[in-house]
C-alpha cells in the first residue's frame, strides 16, 4: 500500500515537473488523470479538480477580442441612450484624426474593430470609454480644453480606460463565470435558441454592470488615476505638452458644478486628480503651443 | 576512452538541453482583429500593402520593437503588423466548418461569430427596442488613412515613436 503511494506520487511528481511549461490547467489535468489511473484518487474526485481547475481560470482573458466589440458596442448604444451625438462632421474628423492618431502611439494600438470617437452633443461634462474601443466626449468637456494639447489629454486618459481594460473589469464576477460557463458548452453545430436566450441574458447583465459603473457611479479613484498616468504618459510619447491634463483640469474645476449627474459624480474632484497626477512626479514645465496647432484646434473645436 | 566517453556525454546533454527548441524556430500566429492591415514598413504611416482578416495564421519572418513582420500562410506576400494585432492563440472557425472541434481550449479563441456575437447583439436589441445603433455603425466608419496621419502630425509638430522603436 504504502508503495503504491509512493509510486503514484512519484508519476504525479515527473508528470508535474514534465508539464511546468505548460499552462497550469493542463498540467493539472494531465496530473490528476495519471493519479486516477495510478489509483490514487478515484474517478469522480479527478472530475471535480478538473472542474474545479476550469471553473477557476474562466477570467477576462477567456473573451475573444470579437466578444469584447460587441459588448462594447452595446455599451456605446446605453451611452447615446443618454446623450444625442453631436452631428457635426469637421468636428468628428477633427477629434478621430487626433484620437486616432494617439491610438496608434499607444501600448495597444490594435484592438478588434479599432478606436473610434464621437462627440456628444451636451453641456454636462462627460466621457466615456467602451471595450470595444468608442470613445465619447461631450461639448462640454471639449470646452474645458484651451488647446490641442488639453484635448489630446482627454482623449488619451479615455484610450487609456480601454487598454487598461476597466470597463471589462467592472463586470461582476460570476457574471463572467456564467457567461462563459455557456459559452464552454457550445457543440459543434450552432446555437439553439434556449443558449442565445441563455447568453443574451448574460449579455444584458454585463452591459448592465459597466453601464451602471461607467455612466451611473463612475471608476474607482485607482482606475481613474492609472488613466491619467496613462495620458501624461502617451500625450509626452507624441509630442504634446503633458501638462495639458493640468491646464483642462484647471478649467474644468471652474465650470464643473456640483451635484451634477456628470463628472462631478463619477470622477475625483480635478483638484484631487491634479494633486495626484504631481504626487507622480507629473511637474510640467510650460510650453507654447506651436501656432498652427493652436489655429487648426481653434478652427475645428474653438466655437463649440 | 574516457575523454570519449565524455564528449558523448556532453554531446548527449547538450541534445537534452537544446530538444525543445526547433531549429530554425518558425513563429505562426492568428490575426486578432476585424481588419487587419500589413504595410510596407513598421509604423502606422506606412503604405498598407495587403489586408489580413480574423483568424488568418501567419507567419513572423522578422521583429522589430512592436512590429512583427508576417507572411499569410499559403501566399507570397509580406509586411508589418503591429504585434497587438497578433495573438498565440488560433481562432477557431465558425462551427459547421470542416476540421472544427467541439468547444475552445485554453490556446483557442472561442469559435468566431460565436458567443456574444451579431446573434447576441440581435437578440438583445429586439428585447430593448429603443436602443439606437445608428450612430454606433456610423461613428465606426470614421477612419483616418496613413496620408492624413502623417499630415496632422506634421502640421502639428508632433510625431509617432520611431518605427518599430517602442514596445
Amino acid at each position: 500500500m504504502i508503495a503504491n503511494v509512493l509510486r503514484a506520487g512519484l508519476i504525479l511528481a515527473a508528470t508535474l515537473a514534465l508539464a511546468a511549461c505548460a499552462a497550469v490547467e493542463t498540467a493539472t489535468t494531465v496530473a490528476t488523470t495519471v493519479s486516477e489511473q495510478a489509483g490514487v484518487i478515484s474517478p469522480e474526485q479527478g472530475k471535480a479538480i478538473r472542474t474545479g481547475t476550469a471553473a477557476v481560470s474562466k477570467s477576462l482573458e477567456d473573451f475573444t477580442p470579437e466578444q469584447e466589440y460587441f459588448i462594447g458596442r452595446a455599451v456605446a448604444a446605453a451611452v447615446l441612450s443618454k446623450y444625442p451625438a453631436y452631428a457635426s462632421t469637421p468636428v468628428n474628423q477633427y477629434v478621430n484624426t487626433l484620437g486616432q492618431t494617439l491610438a496608434a502611439a499607444s501600448d495597444k494600438p490594435e484592438i478588434f474593430a479599432g478606436y473610434h470617437f464621437l462627440v456628444l452633443d451636451s453641456d454636462d461634462i462627460n466621457a466615456f470609454a467602451t471595450p470595444g474601443g468608442h470613445i465619447f466626449v461631450t461639448r462640454g468637456l471639449i470646452r474645458c480644453c484651451t488647446t490641442e494639447d488639453a484635448l489630446a489629454s482627454v482623449l488619451a486618459h479615455e484610450i487609456g480606460h480601454v487598454r487598461l481594460r476597466h470597463g471589462m473589469q467592472s463586470i461582476e464576477k460570476a457574471r463572467i463565470t456564467e457567461a462563459l460557463t455557456v459559452l464552454a458548452r457550445e457543440g459543434a453545430t450552432t446555437f439553439g435558441s434556449r443558449e442565445v436566450a441563455q447568453l443574451t441574458q448574460t449579455f444584458s447583465g454585463a452591459i448592465s454592470d459597466i453601464a451602471n459603473t461607467m455612466i451611473g457611479r463612475g471608476y474607482s479613484r485607482a482606475f481613474e488615476y492609472e488613466a491619467d498616468e496613462a495620458s501624461v504618459t502617451l500625450t509626452r510619447h507624441v509630442g504634446y505638452n503633458p501638462g495639458g491634463l493640468i491646464d483642462m483640469l484647471t478649467v474644468m474645476d471652474k465650470k464643473l458644478k456640483p451635484g451634477g449627474p456628470d463628472f462631478a459624480k463619477t470622477h475625483p474632484s480635478p483638484r484631487d486628480r491634479m494633486n495626484e497626477i504631481r504626487s507622480r512626479g507629473g511637474v510640467f514645465p510650460q510650453a507654447a503651443t506651436p501656432k498652427e496647432r493652436q489655429d487648426r484646434f481653434l478652427k475645428a473645436v474653438g466655437r463649440i | 576512452m574516457i575523454r570519449t566517453g565524455l564528449s558523448i556525454l556532453c554531446f548527449a546533454m547538450m541534445c537534452i538541453l537544446f530538444s525543445h527548441i526547433p531549429a530554425q524556430a518558425q513563429e505562426t500566429l492568428s490575426i486578432q482583429v476585424k481588419k487587419g492591415e500589413l504595410r510596407a514598413t513598421p509604423s502606422f504611416l506606412g503604405k498598407i500593402v495587403a489586408r489580413v482578416a480574423y483568424g488568418d495564421r501567419v507567419d513572423v519572418t522578422e521583429k522589430r520593437g512592436a512590429w512583427r513582420k508576417v507572411s499569410p500562410r499559403g501566399g507570397n506576400l509580406q509586411g508589418w503588423i503591429h504585434a497587438s494585432a497578433l495573438t498565440a492563440k488560433r481562432v477557431l472557425l465558425r462551427a459547421g466548418q470542416a476540421g472544427v472541434r467541439t468547444g475552445a481550449t485554453r490556446d483557442e479563441l472561442a469559435l468566431a461569430g460565436k458567443g456574444f456575437s451579431e446573434e447576441v447583439e440581435a437578440s438583445y436589441r429586439k428585447e430593448n427596442g429603443k436602443l439606437d445603433y445608428t450612430w454606433i455603425n456610423r461613428m465606426e466608419t470614421f477612419e483616418v488613412t496613413p496620408d492624413q496621419m502623417r499630415n496632422f502630425l506634421v502640421q502639428g509638430g508632433v510625431s509617432l515613436p520611431r518605427e518599430g522603436d517602442r514596445p
